[in-house]
């Protein structure tokens, strides 16, 4: 039993679903990432999740294309940024509080737009989901091979994110700008530019991969819409985001081992059936983020100005 | 230019008319995904109306669903009073619903008088027991509590579904996930022959008005509120950070406990996994509605509770999803808290224009 | 006298702003030249922030105009409300509170904003070269690979200056910078600043220091209750005069009278607060105050003071050594315990530390007191007893409000510090802590604030002045100690005392070595 537990580290499908698995987790995280060096706390991002989800696979139902579909989920991913932007930034509302009431409204006008796309369905409509990748020369490699083969464009789209937003947070005037106004916004308003502004385009952008995290889950995971299916993995996203000291590179790191954990915990359950209820290995991912973000809150860089809000002129 | 002037005091009437107002506004903006989704926009909203408060019965079955939301709305008020941001109540609620079913569903035989209040201590205990954790991250670790809270409701749910399946599964429900009953001597009293209104709105009445006291007119209460609004300060000036934020947790995740009880005790007779449609959660718009006000939370949480059987009974009505419900309320969360800020400012127009 | 050559670079018109009933500024006129230094004089609330605000687009006049020369000299009107027009117009201003981002590099700090915001490169190394070599130009040498965060402060005020340079300031305007330096890093920067001027920058002083303006600048312009109540040059002006300008009257000149010390209420030896890389920490100090007597501590901030503060006040513990307070040891972080021992403590930071902003004045008055029987009987509060007591507390010092029950969020800061004076000297405290006492005060407040310590030593309490402001250390203290880096020195009678020595021994001059 013991080399069995052992044994799934060495199965390609484990590394696959590991991948699968922290892919939504990944946009999730960046999206967290993003508000939070802005200074804004982001807990729209459950509910955020749900609407990316429901609204990309939506569009896909409705006739668009695929990408069609992600597009889609972005926007109103962006919309949903904007009331929460809107509301904490200018007007400097409680962010715990707002994120919470965003996370209300989207959960509640997806599935509301559900209800009304399709009244009485017993079972949930599908889609042709994106594919797997077929690329040449990567498929024959031994063990790397089945592991890519199992991921589609989107999980690409994921890592790819991963780098660009690690390289604007970096090395760009819009990323320095972002860290400076999460850091103190009156050193940004003195050197003239816009709090308010920066602040809000961050929560849009953020927001926007949020709700890719969401779409993955309906257009490439799965292919159909269910209530209930985010089930928590925003509000890992948040944990994993301090875990991640805020740093893209360490939330790719972060979600990986989040999905490697929950994809072992599924594969130990099969082993260990029948003698510890299945119950307990669900815990775990959660009670892992709980831990994660224990451990490391001590010691996070938090930045400075997070959750402190703005006021023009005021100091 | 609009600039934020903050207010010396707040009037009641400008509390309460923000309040209505915050209501009214939400009504105003469902009726965008209403009219978007073809539903007849005035009669949905007529027979939510009707559904909610249009006859005894209606009225009666609007305050069985407002009792656990003054429980939850509680929690959240006296917690979020104290910047502790208890995101946990639905776990809490479960922790609660599950030591009542420990203890009243036959483990001890007492009479009632006994019974019933052990096991409204004992769901208070359990729910206070479970904030005291995150608490106890936040001022040992840093570790935000919001997040802790939230996690810890999946947790809490996969532990009951873990009870319900094994140790506490009720043998004679045929397969269902569900507990054994609770005895006769461990239900709360219903208040009316055939109304499932029960005894529990008394005891959640009873908790407003006794936590209304608490915070304003205690030396603890006064703690409290110095500690939510300046941790800092209240450092320096000698209270004790700590202690009342453990008290506060202890409170907040007890009166959350006691909503699980009372449902359990009060309205189902058993624990399902089911038992809570969001209860926790509402709580939190249910609290600033009442802009955390202890008297307030009653009226807000009838009003939560009079959306939800509404739009449950328009939806039997015309088949309009009664997930109009859920949107009515985050639209209110969301006004109210726009609102808010004409409560604590006075919003001045200065003119832009240089001469 | 013939007219200026010098061109105008910059110029206030008629500025006019109200707030309310309030007229913050009231017509104010105002031309500078290129390559001139001009002071604007004022005591907090004469209109010098708000003047200031207008000009960098924070607020917008209600009437008047401001006029920028162009790249051809020639002047035109700045449009109102933006920051970015101000820079762009070639104003530049470090403020009093820095405007720098602690996480990100003096780099990072000097190119925010410097750039449209979606180029794809940041472009350091053209950045760094110009960096340098406006360095060597004006003699600004600052480290700029370090988050600031962990810069000195003087080194972030240069941080600060580059900033403005690095966009080509023509007009440069310094808030308060040298309360936060020690003279002799003030003399280093009005060296850097006049020899900016003579390379054509025009510079605005602002400051209430009345002899770094006749030390440095050539024209002073005084606000006073928001009008500009004059606008001469320094040559032939007088410290004397300057201040009976920017009061309104002449203020006579303060006789210190010397306190009659008696047995020791505080006495610390060999004591270590702080880890061993903080700034601000205490490493092996002693001290020791006598009731009866005001003992200064001068230093620029960060160097330890607050760690001094928070171990009176209880906030932190001593790593090592021994603390006595009016005679008995005291340990561990607890502000009750010191309460009960004597020490009324004033914070430095009344917003962040000393007052509850969404309490009433009667609450925030009765906070370090309320588990006494006199407010409390049983866990209930005594209201109407409390409110009594604090509208007497209201009379008695004065806290202009509308009654008991108004938050004191909505005092004005003179009248917040008032509450707090309240508060800690009516329970007649063996030892007061007053750290900062009088920062951001106006100077009616001000010296309210310094008659009530002294009011307090005259009882025979022992007074721990903590203070940036050398003049309200030598006007008020019996004996100063100077603290630098975590180094405390010993306390030396304010009778012959030397400004100059205190000034080197808060650059760190023969401090390290006496620990």
């Amino acid at each position: 039993m013991w080399w069995d537990a052992f044994d799934i580290l060495l199965q390609a499908n484990f590394w696959a679903a590991t991948i699968r698995i922290a892919t939504p987790l990944i946009f999730g995280v960046l999206g967290a990432l993003i508000c939070e060096r802005a200074g804004v706390l982001n807990l729209g991002i459950e509910g955020i999740f749900v609407a990316g989800a429901m609204a990309g696979w939506l569009a896909v139902y409705l006739g668009l294309s695929l990408w069609g579909g992600v597009v889609v989920a972005a926007l109103v991913g962006a919309a949903f940024g904007l009331i929460h932007g809107t509301l904490t930034v200018p007007l400097g509302l409680s962010q715990h509080v707002t994120g919470i009431g965003v996370t209300l409204l989207a959960t509640s006008a997806a599935y509301f737009g559900y209800r009304v796309a399709f009244p009485n369905v017993a079972t949930p409509p599908r889609i042709e989901p994106f594919p797997t990748l077929d690329v040449p020369l990567l498929r024959d490699l031994p063990f790397i091979g089945p592991i890519a083969g199992q991921q589609t464009a989107f999980t690409v789209l994921a890592f790819l994110c991963v780098a660009v937003v690690a390289f604007v947070l970096a090395r760009t005037p819009l990323g320095l700008s972002l860290r400076a106004v999460g850091d103190n916004p009156e050193a940004v308003e003195a050197q003239g530019l816009s709090v308010v502004g920066l602040r809000i385009g961050a929560v849009m952008a953020g927001s926007a991969l949020m709700a890719l995290g969401g779409a993955f889950l309906t257009l490439s995971a799965f292919n159909a819409f269910y209530f209930g299916m985010i089930n928590g993995r925003g509000w890992v996203c948040i944990a994993l985001t301090v875990f991640a000291s805020w740093r893209p590179g360490k939330a790719l790191l972060g979600a990986l081992l989040f999905g490697a954990l929950d994809a072992y915990q599924l594969r130990i359950q099969t082993i260990a059936g029948g003698m510890v209820p299945s119950q307990i290995f669900l815990m775990l991912p959660y009670l892992f983020s709980i831990a994660a973000l224990v451990l490391v809150a001590r010691r996070a860089d938090y930045p400075r100005a997070l959750m402190k809000p703005y006021f023009k002129g005021q100091r | 230019m609009i600039r934020f002037v903050p207010r010396e005091r707040t009037p009641v009437w400008l509390s309460l008319a923000v309040s209505i107002g915050a209501g009214c506004a939400a009504l105003l903006l469902t009726m965008i995904p209403l009219a978007l989704s073809g539903a007849p926009v005035f009669s949905a909203f007529a027979l939510m109306a009707e559904g909610a408060a249009g006859s005894g019965f209606a009225l009666a079955e609007t305050l069985t669903r407002a009792t656990p939301l003054i429980f939850t709305g509680l929690a959240a008020a006296v917690a979020f009073r104290a910047k502790l941001w208890n995101i946990g109540a639905e776990g809490q609620l479960y922790a609660g619903a599950l030591a009542a079913v420990a203890i009243g569903a036959g483990a001890i035989t007492a009479p009632p008088y006994l019974l019933v209040p052990l096991v409204l201590i004992g769901a208070a205990a359990a729910g206070a027991m479970l904030l005291l954790l995150p608490v106890l991250f936040k001022t040992r670790f840093g570790a935000d509590e919001v997040v802790v809270t939230l996690l810890m409701n999946f947790v809490v749910l996969l532990f009951v579904q873990m009870m319900l399946e094994g140790p506490m599964k009720d043998e004679m429900a045929l397969g269902w996930p569900q507990s054994a009953p609770l005895v006769d001597e461990a239900t709360l009293p219903k208040l009316f022959e055939g109304l499932r209104l029960h005894s529990g709105l008394i005891l959640a009445l009873a908790c407003a008005v006794g936590l209304h006291v608490f915070i304003t007119r205690t030396v603890w209460g006064f703690r409290i509120r110095a500690v939510g609004e300046n941790a800092r300060a209240a450092r320096y000036a000698g209270l004790p950070v700590g202690l009342s934020m453990a008290l506060v947790g202890a409170i907040s995740g007890g009166l959350a406990g006691l909503a699980g009880a009372s449902e359990v005790a009060g309205l189902k007779g058993y624990l399902t996994a089911d038992l809570s449609p969001g209860f926790g959660y509402a709580g939190i718009v249910v609290a600033t509605l009442a802009n955390l006000s202890p008297l307030g939370v009653v009226p807000a949480a009838i009003f939560v509770a009079g959306v939800f059987v509404g739009a449950d009974s328009m939806s039997r009505a015309i088949g309009v999803s009664n997930y109009l419900a859920d949107l009515v309320v985050s639209f209110a969360l969301l006004c109210v808290l726009v609102g808010g800020l004409v409560t604590r400012f006075r919003i001045v127009y200065v003119r832009r224009s240089a001469a | 006298m013939h007219p200026d050559p010098r061109p105008l670079v910059l110029s206030l018109a008629g500025i006019t702003k109200r707030f309310g009933p309030l007229v913050a500024n009231d017509a104010i006129d105002l031309d500078v030249r290129a390559g001139e230094i001009v002071a604007l004089l004022g005591e907090n609330g004469a209109g010098k922030t708000t003047l200031m605000s207008i000009l960098f687009g924070h607020y917008v006049a209600d009437e008047g105009e401001v006029f920028v020369a162009g790249a051809d000299g020639r002047l035109a009107p700045l449009p109102g409300g933006s920051a970015e027009a101000a820079l762009q117009a070639g104003i530049g201003m470090v403020h009093q509170h820095f405007a720098l981002a602690e996480n990100l590099t003096g780099l990072e700090n000097i190119l925010l904003g410097t750039m449209p915001l979606w180029k794809l490169s940041l472009g350091r190394r053209a950045a760094r070269a110009r960096i340098e070599a406006l360095m060597v130009e004006s003699g600004l040498q600052a480290d700029i690979d370090t988050p600031v965060g962990r810069l000195s402060v003087g080194e972030q005020q240069r941080i600060e200056i580059l900033k403005a340079l690095y966009r080509n300031v023509r007009v440069l305007i310094l808030d308060e910078p040298t309360a936060v330096l020690t003279p002799q890093e003030a003399d280093g920067l009005f060296a850097t600043v006049r020899r900016l001027a003579e390379k054509g920058l025009a510079v605005i002083f602002i400051s209430h220091k009345l002899h770094e303006v006749l030390a440095l600048c050539e024209r002073v312009v005084v606000l006073r209750g928001g009008a500009k109540v004059a606008d001469r040059p320094t040559a032939g002006a007088d410290r004397a005069m300057l201040a009976e300008l920017m009061i309104g009257r002449a203020i006579p000149a303060r006789e210190r009278v010397p306190g009659a010390p008696g047995a020791a209420v505080l006495r610390l030896a060999g004591v270590y607060v702080g880890r061993p890389g903080e700034r601000d920490r205490l490493e092996h100090a002693g001290l020791e105050v006598r009731s009866g007597e005001i003992v200064g501590i001068a230093g620029v901030s960060g160097n330890g003071q607050g760690a001094l503060a928070a171990l009176v006040a209880g906030l932190a513990a001593a790593r090592a050594g021994r603390v006595e307070i009016a005679g008995e040891a005291v340990t561990g972080a607890d502000p009750l315990a010191r309460l009960r021992a004597g020490v009324g403590r004033i914070p430095e930071d009344r917003h962040r530390d000393g007052t509850i902003g969404g309490l009433t004045i009667a609450e925030n008055y009765v906070l370090e007191t309320i588990g006494a029987p006199e407010n409390q009987r049983g866990g209930l509060v005594r209201r109407a007893e409390i409110r009594a007591r604090a509208s007497a507390a209201i009379k008695a010092y004065d806290v202009r409000c509308p009654g008991p029950d108004a938050a004191i969020r909505s005092l004005s800061g003179g009248n917040m510090q008032k509450v707090v004076l309240a508060r800690v000297l009516e329970r007649a405290p063996k030892l007061v802590l007053a750290h900062q006492p009088t920062r951001g005060l106006d100077i009616g407040a001000t010296t309210d604030v310094h008659r009530r310590l002294l009011a307090a030593r005259a009882r025979g309490a022992g007074v721990l002045l903590i203070s940036e402001d050398l003049d309200e250390l030598f006007a008020l203290s019996d004996r100063i100690a100077v603290i630098h880096a975590g180094h405390l020195s010993a306390a030396m009678p304010t009778d012959g005392l030397d400004v100059r020595t205190v000034g080197l021994m808060m650059a760190g001059h023969g401090l390290e070595d006496a620990a």
